[in-house]
């Protein structure tokens, strides 16, 4: 029962980020209609320049999380405005195929700066874990679980509270008729995927200093995005926030009491199961993509 | 022929009580009408009243919520779209209704896949069968498309043909299929009025091949031209059916019409 | 001049090792030679079933593992029983790799194809990391990242006329090359036939296809089968050629790769996968001079994204535009002289 409510613990505050994650995939995806192939890659961007703030400048630990923000939210809107204007019209595998490259040249660039070997943020937090009943957490991690529920909060509130919310809310439902009504697409387009650029990166941020950072975690990172994306159905935020949560927990129950080995398999299974069998996804109302 | 007569009668198309809901959306409430083998029966209504969604059940492509619908006495609600055509049911579709990036004569030696069975084996080891089949398949597409009228386009990118034309290849390539009865969704649709007197030439060639055809139209006085009896549908459910003089008195059909501002003269 | 091009071509390619001595050229025309067959069985299913796949180096990897373990021998453990597996000769693994990738094409066309678009790009995604997780960690049978080493190389031959074994690079060379001809013939075959027609079809117009009586899921169910068992093939020769297979065969990076050589040379056309193979085989040799991996690997990306923005179609159909090259010899076609064989319908 202890062990149980550990993994409880830690599907947890591992849900939270990858909620975030998650929400800004199904952002990019259901109002872009962009399989977004660079994900994963400005979710390591988000780990490397927190990475940057707190080891490499000596900068305080906090400001790591609103500067891998801003850099999101900076490349994400250059790679929309650079690239993906171009390929509004053309069919969707060369829109992914775009993406691909982007991806490629990011991850690289990556590596090229940085170097193959893993590295590890410096935190202001002591190893002591927070215990609490049979549960034991590390303050770092606390963090983490308050850090990323305070964006969901911000996200949920920027989406169904602001304008540019709303704006963004009709071009979901429908681009032609809300350009209609006087909302600019391009720049919606622009903003969307900046802020989903932009939260990809904060769970680097959040995550990067947890595990470690290295340039390869995006890969992975992008497939359990497409796996959180899938379960909670397309454009759906509440939606990618259960399925951030419901893939925590799969990873965290089948590393615990299958094996270890396979942990990242289950973002993988949840996908191909979802997609026999209900494509729509758990919450979504939209039609299937393409 | 009358209405009574078609019921005993089991060579042609028979919907009964079709019904379609799209969640809270009814695109068609209650559809039941039969035609016969060889005649032309045309579907008319204003947008929006169900005719492409008729064709849509009767072709495969989409499931009725309620209803039959059965050709030459065999049900067709479950087949897939192939298996309906490979029935002899074939249809045209009313945009995208050619492969545009293939020329014209491509195109028609697709349309006729059923009509060759090819094995995998000859086909990669080039026996004589299947060339002789591809020589078979290659003269019957040139004589489709003569028969047709459009054989000097043959070479063209189907994408580039004037749109008239483009309509003209989509009935090539439903007749490819060797159907014995049509379903064509507007075809006049974007034709000149040569265009159009030739295609009416063509529907009752094919009539006197004893292909029956189910027609689509907004064109309404080609329709009570052309038609043997007409079937009008009206937000999802038949208002009239009868002869084209008939149609052309009947005060719903007037009253559904007039809304829209065409005359049935 | 059309039908010189390809013969002059094919000389080069046969007469290569007499002139070029170099190993280290040598060595990277073969593991081009191996991509390039890959290529054109991504092409196959890209190109003329029109699905992107991303998960192609599943099969280039399952048939490299399948043929190592046929002639390496292996036993495990399943649940309760043992599995003991003697050496076999690597050509009955080059088969049996061509098989089972096979069934393995069947299997995930008939499930992928429920889903369409960018789901089916995802699930292929995802077919392929979980292989390479099975890989990395049944330990048991692939030995993980250990790798499955010294495999033996391929031994053609007969009791009666002596065998030869394909060890070394000149034999090797020669080996793909065979191979990569036959690939290219079949594909050929294929596409010319109505099998050919169908699959452009139905990539062209899925509705259209279905209405003229073609059975949309049993093509792309076909492509995937063929293209499959010719990537295992050429899993299988890598297996045989490198003697080394670990699971970083199973990267994305080598989706990419291959995705990038069809891409690049011409999606749906028959040469253009191997315009792209020789391109991005043969750039890494020019480039390493100057610029590591990483570098490399940016200007690759930059590349793809730039045909994709300026030649979306490719090099090889540019080509054949610019030179007014036509695909084939349909333009030649006339109607028939013979009357007979037009059943006597007045022209309108």
């Amino acid at each position: 029962m202890e062990e149980l409510s550990q993994h409880i613990a830690n599907a947890i505050i591992l849900g939270s980020s990858y909620a975030i994650l998650g929400i800004g995939l199904t952002l990019i995806f259901g109002i872009m209609r962009v399989v977004n192939f660079t994900h994963g890659e400005l979710y390591a961007l988000g780990g490397y320049a927190a990475y940057m703030v707190s080891t490499v400048l000596g900068l305080n630990f906090f400001l790591g999380l609103p500067v891998s923000i801003l850099v999101g939210a900076l490349v994400g809107a250059a790679i929309e405005f650079i690239l993906l204007r171009r390929i509004r019209t053309s069919d969707m595998d060369t829109g992914m195929l775009v993406m691909i490259g982007a991806g490629i040249i990011i991850l690289n660039s990556i590596q090229l700066i940085w170097g193959g070997v893993a590295k590890s943020v410096n935190t202001p937090f002591s190893d002591v874990p927070v215990v609490v009943g049979p549960v034991s957490v590390s303050s770092l991690r606390l963090f983490v679980l308050v850090a990323a529920l305070v964006l969901i909060a911000a996200t949920y509130f920027l989406i169904n509270r602001t304008k540019l919310g709303k704006a963004m809310r009709a071009t979901f439902q429908d681009p032609d008729v809300a350009s209609l009504m006087g909302v600019n697409i391009g720049v919606i387009y622009t903003a969307t995927f900046a802020i989903g650029s932009a939260l990809a990166a904060a769970a680097g941020a959040l995550l990067g200093p947890v595990f470690l950072v290295t340039p390869s975690m995006g890969n992975m990172a992008a497939l359990k995005a497409f796996a959180i994306v899938i379960l909670g159905g397309l454009g759906s935020i509440p939606g990618a926030t259960i399925g951030g949560f419901i893939l925590a927990f799969s990873e965290e129950m089948g590393a615990g009491y299958i094996s270890s080995g396979y942990r990242d398999a289950m973002g993988f299974l949840i996908i191909i199961m979802v997609l026999l069998i209900k494509p729509t996804g758990l919450f979504a109302r939209s039609e299937r993509v393409g | 022929m009358t209405a009574a007569a078609l019921d005993t009668q089991n060579d042609g198309l028979s919907v009964n009580s079709v019904a379609v809901h799209f969640g809270g959306l009814v695109a068609i409430s209650d559809m039941t009408f039969k035609t016969s083998g060889c005649e032309i029966v045309s579907l008319i209504g204003p947008n929006g009243a169900g005719k492409t969604t008729a064709f849509n059940v009767i072709t495969g492509f989409q499931r009725p919520t309620h209803g039959s619908v059965s050709y030459r006495g065999t049900p067709l609600i479950g087949l897939k779209p192939h298996q309906v055509a490979a029935l002899g049911l074939v249809r045209t579709f009313q945009r995208t209704s050619v492969f545009a990036t293939n020329t014209v004569l491509e195109n028609l030696k697709i349309g006729l896949h059923r009509q060759s069975q090819t094995s995998l084996f000859s086909a990669i080891f080039a026996l004589p069968s299947e060339r002789a089949s591809e020589v078979r398949i290659t003269a019957e597409a040139w004589e489709i498309l003569e028969f047709v009228g459009i054989a000097d386009r043959a070479h063209q990118v189907a994408g580039t043909l004037p749109y008239g034309e483009q309509r003209l290849l989509g009935v090539a390539l439903a007749l490819a299929g060797k159907p014995s009865m049509l379903l064509l969704d507007e075809p006049v649709s974007g034709m000149n009025p040569t265009e159009t007197s030739n295609f009416l030439r063509l529907l009752r060639a094919l009539r006197a091949r004893n292909i029956g055809i189910l027609l689509v139209e907004h064109d309404v006085p080609l329709v009570m031209e052309i038609s043997d009896r007409i079937v009008v549908l009206n937000y999802g459910r038949i208002i009239a059916e009868g002869s084209p003089a008939e149609i052309q008195n009947n005060p719903e059909v007037i009253a559904a019409y007039l809304g829209q501002g065409a005359t049935l003269a | 001049m059309k039908r010189f091009l390809p013969i002059a071509f094919v000389l080069v390619l046969v007469t290569l090792p007499l002139w070029m001595r170099d190993p280290y050229y040598l060595h990277m025309l073969v593991t081009t030679g191996i991509f390039t067959i890959a290529a054109m069985s991504l092409n196959l299913l890209l190109g003329y079933n029109g699905q992107l796949s991303l998960g192609h180096v599943a099969f280039f990897g399952i048939g490299a593992y399948t043929s190592a373990l046929v002639s390496l021998g292996f036993d495990v453990d399943i649940f309760d029983y043992t599995i003991v597996h003697d050496p076999w000769p690597p050509v009955l693994g080059f088969f049996i790799a061509i098989l089972v990738t096979g069934v393995c094409g069947y299997l995930i066309g008939k499930l992928s194809f429920k889903v369409r678009g960018a789901y089916f790009v995802i699930v292929t995604i995802s077919f392929a990391e979980v292989v390479r997780l099975v890989a990395l960690n049944w330990m048991d049978l692939t030995q993980g990242p250990l790798a499955l080493t010294n495999i033996p190389p391929i031994v053609l031959g007969a009791k009666s006329i002596g065998y030869v074994s394909i060890l070394g690079k000149v034999p090797s060379y020669y080996l793909v090359l065979g191979v990569a001809a036959l690939a290219f013939l079949l594909i050929s075959r294929i596409v010319h036939s109505r099998y050919g027609r169908a699959m452009i079809a139905l990539k062209e117009n899925e509705s259209l296809a279905l209405a003229c009586g073609i059975d949309v899921t049993k093509y792309l169910v076909f492509g995937a089968v063929v293209s499959a068992a010719m990537a295992g093939a050429a899993g299988s020769l890598y297996a045989h050629y490198i003697r080394i297979v670990d699971p970083e065969i199973f990267m994305f990076m080598n989706t990419v790769t291959m995705v990038i050589m069809v891409i690049t040379g011409g999606k749906g056309t028959l040469y253009g996968p191997i315009v792209g193979g020789l391109i991005f085989g043969i750039l890494p040799v020019g480039l390493r001079v100057v610029a590591g991996p990483e570098v490399q690997w940016i200007i690759y990306g930059a590349l793809m994204i730039a045909i994709l923005l300026v030649l979306p179609e490719g090099i090889v159909p540019a080509i054949q535009r610019r030179f007014g090259l036509s695909a084939g010899n349909e333009s030649k076609e006339r109607p028939p002289a013979d009357k007979s064989l037009v059943r006597g319908e007045q022209a309108l």
